[in-house]
């Protein structure tokens, strides 16, 4: 249940925060969430992680299709060398899922263990 | 709290990030570029894009509305001028913004704020070279005329009211991909962009190779190597024209033959040219030979072949006027097109109009100059060129009553070695204002106001075609051309004497010009404008063989439909091979030859002397004769390290069809003489092995050994179009090369309804992420032609409208 919400919340809130901020406030976004849900530390990265797979995955392809892959054709061929549109896709996704796992590894910390092993 | 790992994790995500937000480890800012809501990804535009759109803004005066038309071609209805041109602003940066900017970083000398060091011999070339003081002298110009300044506010007004609108996410692309921003636009930047046409159209010269060849030639030979008139030369006005008694008279100076003709001086400078290969078709027919009985003009203007394209295509209307044809991202109004009365193209004139002369500084702090037998203060100009990463660059640029030192021991190109000084006088410095000429042609009604436009056009020298539906036809020569004596700035002059300078002006009714003549066509493809009556000396670069190819066969046409016109705008005959090739078969000595090279020869003997992109012949043709050409000339032109240039293709041409014992056959590099059809032969084992190479990887058809493409004007591969299936080349009126062409073909019928059909190799959207980035080059490398919609402000529920953008005052 906390790990759907955790996703659910990230998800939202990431897509809110890239409407105002730089793209790295999805690090902010998910290490608030997991520090307010906790988990254990590897269900907390994994959250942030899928979520932002997830976000970042589906909305590059969104655009992408849209596009008929026109950008991500040229796109993929000058920054990976090779002319993927899928590719330049699971990369944008990987993107955010790394650096929103990996914040919200970090907040899984913040709370007290003592407290974090009653409570999960 | 467990602090160890909170620490650990903490640094592993803020490295992450700044990783994916720098290029300090990467090679772009990964994370900012790919996420989706502020990154590239915000560029792909979705296939069904709506423009469509409601703008406001203080600066309008009235409503101006814009229809777009399937292919994205804007239709501009303004109920005042002012407007139309702040809309064209706003479209322009709205569609080409990044391009706009890099052009002027490009001619303003300012690459290495965008790319670093490795730009700095390209931004030196061209702040030593005058480009902004150019502008700043023509943007006085400018201001001095109340309709180009007002145009010109507007235009930069709606070029900054699309900038402002700009945010993190709407950013053009390349801003992303090269992280920076655009700056606010200015109407010296639309000054800079003409000058930058003028350094692509009239900055061409070759001085200092001549300087360098006439030190080592006698001058027998050296007019034999770089003839002043072809024979092959069917002029822009024809053989035969009276020219009246020239309106000035020219003094060789008296040292001419010691200080000039017979000095045998050299020069290491290594100089950045444009593409030698800039050119272009225009030609007018009248009535007499059309089948609808009214004038048909045509123009491809030949330039480098970009993406985005040099040209955007659009319609402006407004109660003055009604105009239709290519603009520059970067300048207001229609350059190239027609009106409601009449249609206007053009060619290079490729006059000279650069000249270099060297000065004598008192010494190396460049203060004082030795002028007609004084010494006379310089003034100095510093450059400040911001190296990106690294401390400003500082040029100090000496500027003398010539002009300023281009090439100085600082300088010299791309070497060191030189001592001497030399200072460019070039016709773009002086003050102009060429936008007047497009603002008053695009309104122009009839043969009057045409003249009365073009008078305006100053640098660079262009032959202006019009054609009117009233029927008259035009061409003149046009141009402010130095009057210069007879190799006068051909070599590097003296610069201590005001009596090299040039004495003036050729008055503007004395350049060559032709109206409605009996043969019922006027034409120009960069040949030499008059024959040797014309009573002032006419220095440049003229290549003779499109024109003539084109007067023959306009001579031949009649009953002329737009599609024949497409057909011959797009033709790949070889008017220079028909005359090469029986010299070739007569003296190549086929018992020489292996199987493989017999082979290969049958096929250049069987080929039909066309430039098809499926042809093999044209590549052997090719090939051969540039091997020739190196089997002939080089070994006099590596006799010394001085940098040459190989003499033009028609003179070898010329000499081997009248003499076939030309005294430069001979190698002199070896003890026996070599003759014609010992160079022939040789030159062509030369090219059948290279062909052998070329067809072993399956490129010996001629469309793949040229390899033509369009490509991104940021050199980003990804964002070009390569390997383009067309065939043409030099010396062919479909003047397509490997990265040089046809930039916008048009046919314009000046029947009462105008019937137009034209296309350019790119598309209306700059944008990589947009289907219309380079949707026109398929059609455009097939020789297809789209039919221009001319729309009518009745015509607002057309099937052509797919979107309409409403601009009004807020």
């Amino acid at each position: 249940m906390k790990f759907t919400v955790s996703i659910i919340l990230i998800i939202l809130l990431s897509f809110c925060a890239c409407i105002f901020f730089p793209w790295w406030s999805v690090a902010l976004v998910s290490f608030i969430v997991a520090a307010l849900i906790p988990q254990t530390p590897f269900m907390s990265f994994f959250s942030g992680f899928l979520a932002l797979f997830l976000l970042w995955g589906i909305l590059s392809y969104w655009i992408s299709a849209n596009n008929d892959h026109i950008l991500a054709h040229r796109v993929s061929l000058l920054i990976l060398k090779t002319d993927s549109p899928f590719l330049l896709i699971i990369s944008s996704a990987l993107i955010g899922a790394l650096v929103a796992g990996f914040a919200a590894l970090t907040a899984s910390y913040v709370r007290p263990v003592k407290f974090f092993n009653n409570k999960s | 709290m467990r602090i160890v790992p909170f620490i650990i994790f903490g640094v592993i995500t803020t490295t992450l990030i700044i990783i994916l937000n720098s290029v300090v480890l990467l090679p772009a800012p990964l994370g900012k570029l790919l996420s989706p809501q502020n990154g590239v990804w915000q560029n792909a535009e979705p296939v069904d894009e709506d423009y469509s759109a409601n703008l406001k803004f203080p600066q309008l005066k009235e409503k101006v509305d814009v229809y777009f038309d399937e292919r994205l071609v804007p239709h501009v209805i303004a109920e005042q001028n002012n407007d139309a041109y702040f809309v064209q602003g706003y479209l322009h940066a709205k569609f080409r913004l990044w391009q706009m900017e890099f052009q002027i970083y490009a001619a303003s000398g300012r690459l290495c704020e965008l790319v670093g060091k490795k730009a700095l011999s390209l931004d030196r070339d061209k702040r030593r070279l005058g480009m902004v003081f150019a502008a700043e002298n023509s943007l006085k110009e400018i201001e001095k005329d109340s309709e180009t300044a007002a145009a010109c506010d507007n235009y930069t007004a709606g070029v900054n009211a699309y900038i402002e609108s700009l945010n993190e996410s709407t950013l053009p692309l390349e801003y992303k991909l090269l992280g920076y921003r655009p700056e606010k636009w200015t109407n010296l930047k639309t000054a800079t962009f003409v000058k930058y046409m003028a350094f692509e159209l009239a900055g061409s010269e070759n001085d200092f190779e001549y300087t360098n060849a006439k030190s080592v030639f006698s001058s027998g030979d050296f007019d034999k190597l770089y003839p002043i008139i072809m024979d092959s030369v069917d002029p822009i006005v024809p053989k035969g024209t009276v020219f009246p008694k020239p309106g000035i008279g020219l003094k060789i100076p008296a040292s001419a033959d010691s200080l000039y003709y017979d000095t045998k001086d050299s020069t290491t400078i290594d100089e950045q040219k444009p593409d030698a290969n800039n050119g272009s078709n225009n030609w007018a027919v009248n009535g007499t030979k059309t089948k609808s009985g009214y004038p048909i003009l045509c123009n491809d203007p030949h330039l480098g072949l970009n993406l985005p394209s040099l040209w955007y295509e659009m319609q402006i209307t407004t109660p003055t006027y009604n105009a239709y044809g290519v603009s520059f991202p970067g300048a207001p109004f229609i350059i190239i097109g027609f009106n409601d009365s009449c249609a206007f193209g053009v060619t290079s004139a490729e006059r000279d109009v650069r000249d270099y002369y060297e000065i004598k500084f008192k010494d190396d702090s460049r203060k004082e100059y030795w002028f007609d037998s004084q010494w006379v203060k310089t003034n100095f100009r510093i450059e400040k060129i911001k190296l990106k990463g690294e401390h400003d660059y500082l040029d100090t640029v000496a500027y003398t009553n010539i002009g300023p030192v281009m090439y100085d021991k600082s300088y010299s190109g791309s070497r060191n070695t030189n001592n001497k000084y030399y200072a460019v006088r070039w016709k773009a410095h002086d003050p102009s204002n060429e936008l007047k000429m497009f603002t008053l042609l695009d309104k122009a009604k009839n043969y009057d106001d045409y003249l009365e436009a073009i008078k305006y056009l100053h640098t660079p020298g262009q032959n202006c075609a019009f054609a009117s539906k009233s029927g008259d036809i035009a061409i003149w020569d046009q141009g402010e051309f130095p009057a210069k004596w007879k190799r006068q700035g051909d070599f590097v002059m003296p610069g201590t004497d005001s009596s090299y300078f040039w004495q003036g002006i050729i008055p503007q009714e004395e350049n060559p010009h032709e109206i409605n003549p009996a043969r019922g066509f006027v034409s120009s493809a960069n040949q030499l404008p008059a024959d040797s009556a014309y009573p002032y000396y006419l220095s440049g670069t003229f290549p003779p063989y499109r024109g003539w190819e084109i007067n023959k066969r306009l001579s031949l046409m009649n009953n002329i439909t737009p599609q024949d016109m497409m057909a011959l705008q797009t033709d790949n005959y070889n008017v220079f091979a028909e005359q090469a090739m029986p010299v070739f078969l007569k003296n190549m000595d086929v018992s020489k030859f292996s199987n493989d090279e017999q082979k290969y020869y049958d096929i250049l003997k069987s080929w039909n002397l066309r430039n098809d992109a499926d042809s093999r012949g044209a590549t052997l043709f090719v090939l051969t004769w540039d091997s020739l050409e190196n089997v002939v000339w080089k070994d006099e032109l590596l006799k010394t390290n001085l940098q040459m240039m190989m003499p033009h293709e028609g003179t070898l041409l010329e000499n081997i069809l009248e003499d076939s014992a030309f005294k430069f056959l001979d190698n002199i590099n070896t003890p026996q003489k070599e003759t014609l059809s010992d160079d022939i032969t040789t030159a062509f084992k030369e090219a059948a092995k290279v062909a052998a190479e070329a067809d072993a990887d399956g490129n010996l058809s001629w469309a793949k050994y040229k390899d033509t493409k369009v490509l991104n004007l940021a050199r980003i591969e990804a964002f070009s179009r390569l390997h383009l299936p067309i065939g043409g080349g030099t010396n062919t009126i479909n003047a397509t090369n490997e990265q040089h062409g046809p930039s916008w073909r048009m046919v314009v019928s000046l029947t009462p309804q105008t019937e137009a059909y034209a296309v350019y190799p790119g598309g209306q959207s700059g944008n990589p992420g947009s289907k219309f980035y380079d949707n026109f080059i398929d059609t455009w490398a097939q020789g297809k032609y789209y039919t221009i919609w001319i729309m009518k402000p009745t015509d607002t529920k057309s099937d052509h409208v797919k979107w309409k953008m409403s601009f009004s005052k807020s």
